[in-house]
């Protein structure tokens, strides 16, 4: 490959995949469809790790970053707007990248063993197929409209893998809410989109950055709704407040899906199109600020509700969001690169987990309540010192990945003067609760006696079990690289680090209060769930209203159905579809139709059958033909009208 | 006063084309007979031919000749349908009455 990466590969790879599979699947070979979707993935991989080669400089370096690619023939060309089907490779999108395709083969690989038994075997892999091949195009994506494409497209592909189970009521009603949500979200991107046009006249990143890095006018005002309006779009598609309902529920999809699409990439695309447009975001303090809010809230909001949920799949998705928070938190406080690594570390420690969940629904037959688990830490040994991997890296323990990440978010915060302090707080204050709620799951699943005697678990297939291995390394090892490596890798797609403090050993010192909180969630959750297993039930007697609060997840998605959707489908029902559709539209074609029926009614009376009459009528046309024709009326009227008024006027 | 040597006034013919219509319009409306009926446009037909006749010896024109060829060429290929219509209905209705024949009534 002499100069050109071959970007266009790494989508359409996956592309053909989803549609050989798609198409041929159910008449192929179950080996065949295997292979298939197996290698598309891997290919695509190849081709990222070739790409990567050239970035770290081991094969033929690239003359210049960022990489473009452009379709040869224009893609949109309209008067003065010409936009391109271009690809970017730069530093941040090879980063996604590895992680899309990396955690993505990987997870293919899992669900290989996960899916065996399954009905709709090639129709699972061809949609995971087109899930990457979105993704990848997303990521890859050189301008906002092609990023809009993958970003619509990976929509689409979590809307068919949510209802994957489409014979149940509420796998279909979940992929519904999620596609409806994230249009609500989409809704905010397009506008911001329509903004850019109309105000750069360009939706290409780096001629944005260009355009605002020349004129420094440019500052808040149209750059604020621009960039709030994509935070709408971000809100929607990694499950911040208040878009992040359709989250929990998606976890009605395949535990693959939740591990890929729902936790560690397409989740995090909205964290990583504010990374990719963090010019505007630099040029809008309050836009960045608000950012930053949301980020904190939604970290904290879900951590809480997260404390008392009793679904393991549902407890991770929460998790989810509230991790999404943080990195919302990195970017809101202008730290994209330990928002970006935060990303990174989280792919890995949170596909490990739900891959682990899976593992462990797989094991005992399809039960995802935690209170009926218990005691399968010999019974499963790999599932479980994976999990564990996971769970200490999720709390935040050295030198497992997320310690450094989460650490980065929470330091820059803390650099940001009174305010940054507060959402400091409030990120350790998440860092407690989660670390209390992993626990909790944990030691639910794994410590103690089996709660349940119907289920014989038994330990999941090594297709399962070597992706758990692979990504508790990573989980372990993946923050080694360190902050400052990764920050300065990725600056020029970014932007520098921000400032160090001044303050001798101020990191070492906040380091040491997250560990300190994560030691504590632990040590709580290991005296109410191990020591005092009774506890939990007393404290739940004794707070019913908090706990119910909690327990029903502060009733969010009851005010929305209160709010939203129930006036929305009255409105439907009544103003739309009575008073219009019934009413004006209806009535309208029945009044068309009454018209027709009416002059029939009359008209048909002509056409008696009797000769005589067609006969008079005939002769009385051709008269009044002749009449017309013969009296002079252009003179015979005005005497006639004269005559008439000078009758009247007697 | 030699009245053959004088022309007749073209008023004349005219007049006589137009009783000749009437008369026929009124057959047509009045009779029953689906025959007297057809007699009836025939001798519509002819009260044309006449006037046409008449204009073009007025203004020696031989369109209005040529164009009464046209006329009676009709009025035979009209005859010959029409009288075979006549006598298909009259096999199937044995009756020649116009206001009994009105199957096509709605």
């Amino acid at each position: 490959m002499n100069g050109t990466l071959h970007l266009w590969l790494i989508p359409l790879l996956p592309f053909a995949g989803f549609l050989l599979n798609g198409i041929l699947g159910s008449r192929l070979p179950k080996w065949l469809v295997t292979t298939i979707a197996l290698l598309a993935p891997l290919a695509a991989f190849g081709v990222v790790l070739n790409a990567a080669r050239g970035i770290f400089g081991i094969g033929a370096p690239l003359s210049s970053l960022p990489y473009i690619e452009s379709c040869p023939i224009g893609w949109i060309n309209v008067g003065a707007l010409h936009i391109d089907f271009s690809f970017v490779l730069d530093q941040l999108s090879l980063v996604m990248l590895l992680v899309v395709t990396g955690v993505g083969f990987l997870i293919h690989i899992y669900s290989v063993g996960y899916m065996a038994h399954e009905e709709g075997y090639a129709r699972y892999f061809s949609f995971l197929n087109l899930f990457l091949f979105f993704m990848t195009v997303l990521v890859l994506a050189g301008n906002a409209l092609v990023m809009f494409v993958g970003w619509e497209g990976v929509g689409l592909a979590s809307y068919l893998l949510i209802g994957f189970y489409f014979k149940k009521d509420s796998a279909a009603n979940a992929g519904k809410k999620a596609f409806i949500v994230n249009r609500i979200g989409d809704f905010g991107f397009l506008i911001g989109m329509f903004l850019l046009l109309a105000n750069f006249g360009t939706l290409t990143f780096s001629e944005i950055a260009t355009k605002l890095g020349q004129d420094p006018g440019w500052q808040g005002g149209v750059v604020t709704v621009i960039a709030l309006c994509l935070l709408l779009g971000a809100t929607g598609k990694s499950a911040q407040l208040p878009l992040y309902i359709w989250l929990p529920d998606a976890m009605e999809g395949p535990t693959p899906v939740s591990a890929l699409i729902h936790a560690a990439t397409m989740v995090t695309a909205g964290v990583y199109m504010i990374a990719r447009n963090h010019v505007l975001f630099d040029h809008s303090p309050f836009a960045l600020s608000v950012v930053a809010i949301v980020g904190a809230a939604t970290a904290l909001f879900a951590a809480t509700i997260g404390l008392v949920q009793n679904d393991i799949k549902r407890v991770l998705a929460y998790s989810t969001i509230s991790q999404l928070g943080y990195m919302f938190l990195g970017c809101g406080v202008a730290a994209y690169s330990a928002a970006i690594f935060h990303l990174m570390t989280h792919a890995f420690f949170k596909a490990l987990l739900f891959l682990a969940a899976g593992s462990v629904i797989h094991a005992i037959g399809g039960e995802q309540d935690l209170r009926k688990m218990g005691g399968l830490r010999k019974k499963l040994p790999i599932t479980f010192w994976t999990m564990t991997a996971a769970v200490f890296a999720i709390a935040g323990f050295p030198p497992l990945a997320a310690f450094y990440s989460k650490d980065a978010i929470l330091y820059a915060a803390y650099l940001q003067g009174p305010g940054g302090i507060a959402l400091w707080v409030v990120g350790l204050v998440t860092a407690l609760l989660t670390a209390f709620y992993m626990f909790r799951l944990w030691y639910l699943t794994f410590m103690g006696e089996a709660r349940s005697k119907e289920i014989h678990p038994h330990e999941s297939p090594w297709s399962m079990l070597g992706p758990l291995v692979i990504l508790a390394l990573l989980s372990i090892g993946g923050g080694w690289i360190g902050i400052e490596h990764f920050a300065a890798f990725l600056s020029p797609s970014t932007g520098a680090r921000a400032a160090e403090s001044t303050i001798p050993h101020l990191e070492l010192i906040l380091s040491g209060a997250a560990v300190a909180v994560a030691l504590i969630g632990w040590f709580v959750a290991d005296l109410l769930y191990r020591q005092k297993p009774a506890q939990p039930a007393r404290m739940a007697a004794a707070l019913p209203g908090a706990y119910n609060v909690l327990a029903n997840k502060y009733y969010v998605d009851e005010i929305y159905g209160a709010t939203v959707v129930k006036p929305l489908l009255g409105f439907s029902k009544y103003a739309l579809g009575w008073v219009i559709d019934v009413g004006i539209l209806g009535g309208l074609a029945w009044l068309l139709g009454g018209i027709a029926l009416f002059a029939g009614a009359i008209l048909q009376r002509w056409q008696s059958g009797n000769l005589r009459s067609y006969a008079a009528w005939l002769t009385a046309g051709a008269a009044a033909l002749l009449l017309f024709m013969v009296v002079p009326w252009s003179s015979v009227w005005p005497a006639s009208m004269e005559f008439i008024w000078k009758v009247a006027r007697h | 006063m030699n009245l053959l040597s004088q022309e007749v006034p073209i008023s004349w013919y005219l007049l006589l084309s137009a009783v000749l219509f009437a008369l026929g319009v009124v057959g047509f409306l009045i009779k029953r007979n689906l025959i007297t009926v057809f007699m009836s446009i025939e001798l519509m037909l002819n009260a044309v031919n006449l006037s046409f006749v008449t204009f073009a010896h007025e203004w020696h024109a031989v369109k209005g000749q040529i164009f009464v060829f046209f006329v009676m060429m009709v009025a035979a290929a009209e005859a010959a349908v029409g009288l075979a219509i006549i006598i298909a209905v009259f096999r199937a209705r044995a009756t020649l009455a116009v206001d009994r024949i009105d199957l096509m009534k709605l």
